[in-house]
């Protein structure tokens, strides 16, 4: 029941696009929502787009520190994200990623090409 | 330990509705006492299934996606059903990677996720006519 409940707020919350952005340097953290599916992966994909055009960015730091649940949908926007950015030369890494999206993430092969790293200051001092 | 239990809902193809599976299948499966995750991959599972219907079999159009939900024992049962455009070539469909919709930004690996998170997984499709998924599990955590 305590479960059913913590979904039912996620579908409420899920209205409000709980998705944030940073822009550290030539890095753009994308702080992902609990739940990354096909609907939010749509959201963070144009709003990740616009981002790169307009502030020069480099690297794309996802930080999964709030997402729990996660679908092929985001592998899709992990990959697509990574090809245009090594177009201009930078780079893609992971972080804060727990059981159930590290599950995902191994499963469709993402650790062959995108580094992952612990912590925020970590992947903040790779990517420079 | 028998338990039996059978659900049935039937929702808009729209988006934010994928979500709106995952509770309700969460809730269907929360009864049994699953691990956390006995109940992530079936979810997942789910949420993979739904959005095909949407994306796929209905595209831009409206329709109607039906889920159903069976509980023998210690084993879950799912169905998947959409009246959409129908999958011409099912085995390459399953085949990791393949996606008819790269611009979508799609990865192809809708499937595979079904078949690594639940027991079975079985396509019934004609182009023109819709698609059923049927996926099977067996919850470990309920023998004990
Ligand atoms: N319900 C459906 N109706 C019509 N076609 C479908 C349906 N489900 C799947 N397909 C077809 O099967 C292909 C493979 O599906 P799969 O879920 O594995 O990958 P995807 O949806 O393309 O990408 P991803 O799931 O990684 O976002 C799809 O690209 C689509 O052509
Ligand atoms: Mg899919």
């Amino acid at each position: 029941m305590e479960n059913l409940l913590k979904y039912v707020n996620i579908l409420q919350r899920s209205k409000q696009m709980e998705l944030e952005y940073d822009i550290v340097g030539r890095n753009l953290i994308v702080r992902v929502s609990e739940e990354l599916d096909d609907h939010n992966a749509k959201c963070i994909a144009g709003g990740i787009d616009k981002l790169i055009r307009h502030h020069n960015i480099k690297n794309i730091i996802f930080d999964f520190k709030k997402t729990s649940f996660m679908d092929s949908s985001g592998i899709g926007v992990i990959f697509s994200k990574y090809k245009s950015i090594k177009n201009i030369g930078g780079n893609v890494v992971i972080t804060n990623v727990d059981r159930s999206v590290e599950r995902l993430l191994k499963l469709a092969g993402i650790y062959k090409i995108i580094h992952k790293y612990e912590n925020m200051e970590t992947a903040l001092k790779v990517c420079r | 330990m028998k338990y039996q239990n059978e659900m049935k809902v039937e929702f808009d193809s729209q988006s934010q509705n994928e979500a709106f599976a995952r509770v309700v299948i969460s809730a269907m499966v929360a009864q049994l006492d699953p691990t956390l995750e006995e109940l992530s991959d079936i979810k997942t599972a789910v949420s993979e299934a739904v959005t095909n219907a949407i994306i796929h079999g209905y595209e831009e159009c409206e329709g109607k996606v039906h889920m159903l939900c069976k509980i023998y024992d210690s084993t879950i049962y799912i169905e998947v059903k959409d009246y959409g455009k129908g999958i011409e070539d099912i085995e390459k469909a399953r085949v990791p990677l393949y996606t008819s919709k790269p611009e979508l930004d799609r990865s192809g690996m809708g499937f595979t996720v079904m078949e690594t998170f639940m027991d079975e997984v079985e396509i019934e499709s004609k182009a023109g006519i819709g698609t059923k998924v049927m996926m099977r599990k067996k919850l470990e955590s309920i023998d004990k």
